[in-house]
């Protein structure tokens, strides 16, 4: 039984990436596997886990009561940093990146060293793609929007019709369940569900594998130590895509 | 090393494929976690506490890992009712509802729920942080011996996990003894806190919790050791437990099987090598182990 403690951290840096999403820069360096998370805790409000967009940073969508918290603090305030937790991507072979909005943010590790040869990056609208100024330098990066304010009108998935996906030894993808399900549909057509690695978001309470909130059907997998990262063959015939359940355990569609 | 000779086991009522079980309250919230846990050795699962309303427990954070130790404070998360259709994933398997309530009647209502569809209830009266649950009525003897009652008029076996925040264990123990129980669960967490000294704050979202894990082994066996000596009906010891060493150590306390818990941090495996290390088909009857200490 080895130590999992919150180390806290002074935040140093804050940067708006989107109109919705701020990075959260701190002056500790956490070592991890691109796809990793953290848990987040804001004194006196929750603990919720993030993944890492850097060593030192995270970068977060406003989406309820800890993120919305966590906008509210300033440079020079604390928070707890516990990880990294759990089993990130793979880091070898030709890398096809596949990002919904935030979801970018633990592919960008990954993406900055030059591990992802082609990156396909999706959002709403124009202003809400994260990372879009520097990501070209590192990779082939096409965009996709909604409503077509940048890049391909329509959903970042259509982008994958125009690779050869043979060419690639791991898809990583992450995003909004949605989206990811339509990633591997795709996948499953192309006969290669097994490339696919998708990082999962489930609620979590202990984020070490001892409570059991994020446990998924029908394998019982915990996402905190099992996943976040899963492979697509695995997501077969899973809940993935259909439900997930909520602080109590019920079950919520997805 | 003392070897146990492997065999159906049969223990407060409920029969089990050997004498570890997974404790309450890890990786019990879903029918397909408990069946993973099964299948990779454990006797017998014990669920997630099951309480009257859905609750979605405390704000984080809810656990810290230390070196030997877990400190937490859940808040008895759970789906109430919801939770019947888990038990789809583990049917005809050995399990153990975990049930608690405010007042005798929400244990029965509860325990009713799951009574024709697991092998028996364990009651938890001994939560240390979930203000009205747990802890907070199963430090009274009186309360004990009515909640223990009220669900053993169902005619299903009733395990009564006690808490270890008392002066005498053996009171409520006695207590669940005279309210019918089939057996001791012993022991829950022990009350606990730690103070982030970076934040000036309880590591904790709720402030204190309870610990678990081999730092409080000594606590749970000299509970054990106790209730044997003063008690009729078989225990069930938990609280550290993550070897086959610290298995026998239990029976020879009084423990008739045991629960673990926090030891599946390093891997669900752990049942199936305690189990290796355990038993022996040349090893000693359980009945010469339980309580040997006492002789």
């Amino acid at each position: 039984m080895n130590e999992i403690t919150s180390h806290p951290v002074t935040i140093t840096e804050i940067t708006e990436e989107t109109p919705s999403v701020r990075t959260f820069r701190f002056d500790r360096k956490f070592e991890h596997t691109s796809g990793q998370f953290v848990m987040v805790w804001v004194p006196g409000v929750d603990e919720i886990p993030m993944a890492l967009s850097s060593e030192n940073s995270i970068s977060v969508q406003k989406v309820g009561e800890a993120t919305t918290a966590l906008f509210a603090l300033t440079e020079g305030d604390k928070i707890g940093i516990k990880g990294p937790l759990g089993k990130g991507f793979s880091k070898t072979g030709r890398i096809l990146a596949i990002a919904g909005g935030i979801g970018a943010a633990p592919l960008r590790p990954l993406t900055v060293r030059g591990l992802a040869e082609t990156f396909l990056l999706g959002a709403r609208t124009d202003k809400e793609l994260p990372f879009r100024e520097e990501l070209p330098q590192y990779t082939d990066l096409r965009i996709a929007t909604d409503d077509g304010t940048a890049g391909h009108h329509g959903f970042v998935t259509e982008l994958m019709d125009d690779l050869d996906l043979s060419l690639y030894d791991h898809i990583c993808v992450c995003g909004p369940e949605i989206m990811m399900k339509g990633v591997l549909k795709k996948l499953t057509e192309a006969g290669c569900a097994e490339k696919g690695e998708f990082s999962l978001q489930r609620y979590m309470k202990c984020g070490v594998g001892i409570c059991g909130s994020c446990c998924t059907d029908p394998h019982g997998l915990c996402v905190c130590k099992d996943g976040p990262v899963f492979r697509g063959d695995t997501l077969l015939e899973s809940e993935f895509g259909q439900y997930a359940r909520d602080a109590t355990g019920r079950r919520q569609k997805i | 090393m003392v070897a146990l000779k492997p065999g159906p086991v049969l223990v407060g009522g409920v029969e089990l494929d050997n004498h570890l079980l997974l404790a309450a309250g890890v990786l019990g919230t879903t029918g397909s976690s408990l069946a993973r846990v099964l299948s990779e050795g454990a006797g017998g699962v014990v669920t997630k506490s099951i309480g009257p309303e859905p609750k979605a427990g405390h704000h984080g954070p809810c656990v810290m890992v230390y070196e030997g130790a877990v400190l937490n404070a859940m808040g008895l998360p759970n789906p109430s009712e919801e939770f019947i259709g888990e038990l789809g994933a583990v049917e005809g398997r050995p399990v153990v509802a975990s049930v608690f309530g405010g007042n005798p009647e929400e244990f029965r209502e509860v325990a009713s729920w799951f009574k024709d569809r697991v092998r028996g209830i364990e009651l938890n009266l001994s939560c240390p942080h979930a203000e009205g649950y747990g802890a907070a009525i199963g430090t009274d003897p009186a309360m004990v011996e009515a909640c223990t009652r009220a669900v053993a008029d169902l005619g299903v076996p009733v395990w009564v996990k006690l808490t270890p925040n008392v002066t005498d264990i053996t009171e409520i123990g006695l207590a669940a003894e005279r309210g019918g129980a089939s057996a001791i669960v012993a022991i829950n967490t022990v009350a606990a806190m730690r103070i982030s000294t970076g934040l000036r704050r309880p590591v904790l979202g709720h402030g204190s919790g309870g610990l678990s894990g081999p730092a409080i082994l000594p606590i749970a066996i000299k509970c054990v050791y106790d209730l044997y000596e003063a008690c009729n009906i078989p225990i069930i010891g938990c609280g550290g437990v993550s070897s086959s060493e610290d298995v026998l150590e239990m029976m020879m306390a009084g423990a008739s099987a045991v629960e673990i818990g926090s030891a599946v941090m390093d891997g669900r495996g752990i049942f199936r090598k305690i189990a290796k290390d355990l038993y022996s088909e040349d090893g000693q009857s359980p009945e010469e182990i339980v309580g040997c200490a006492h002789e």
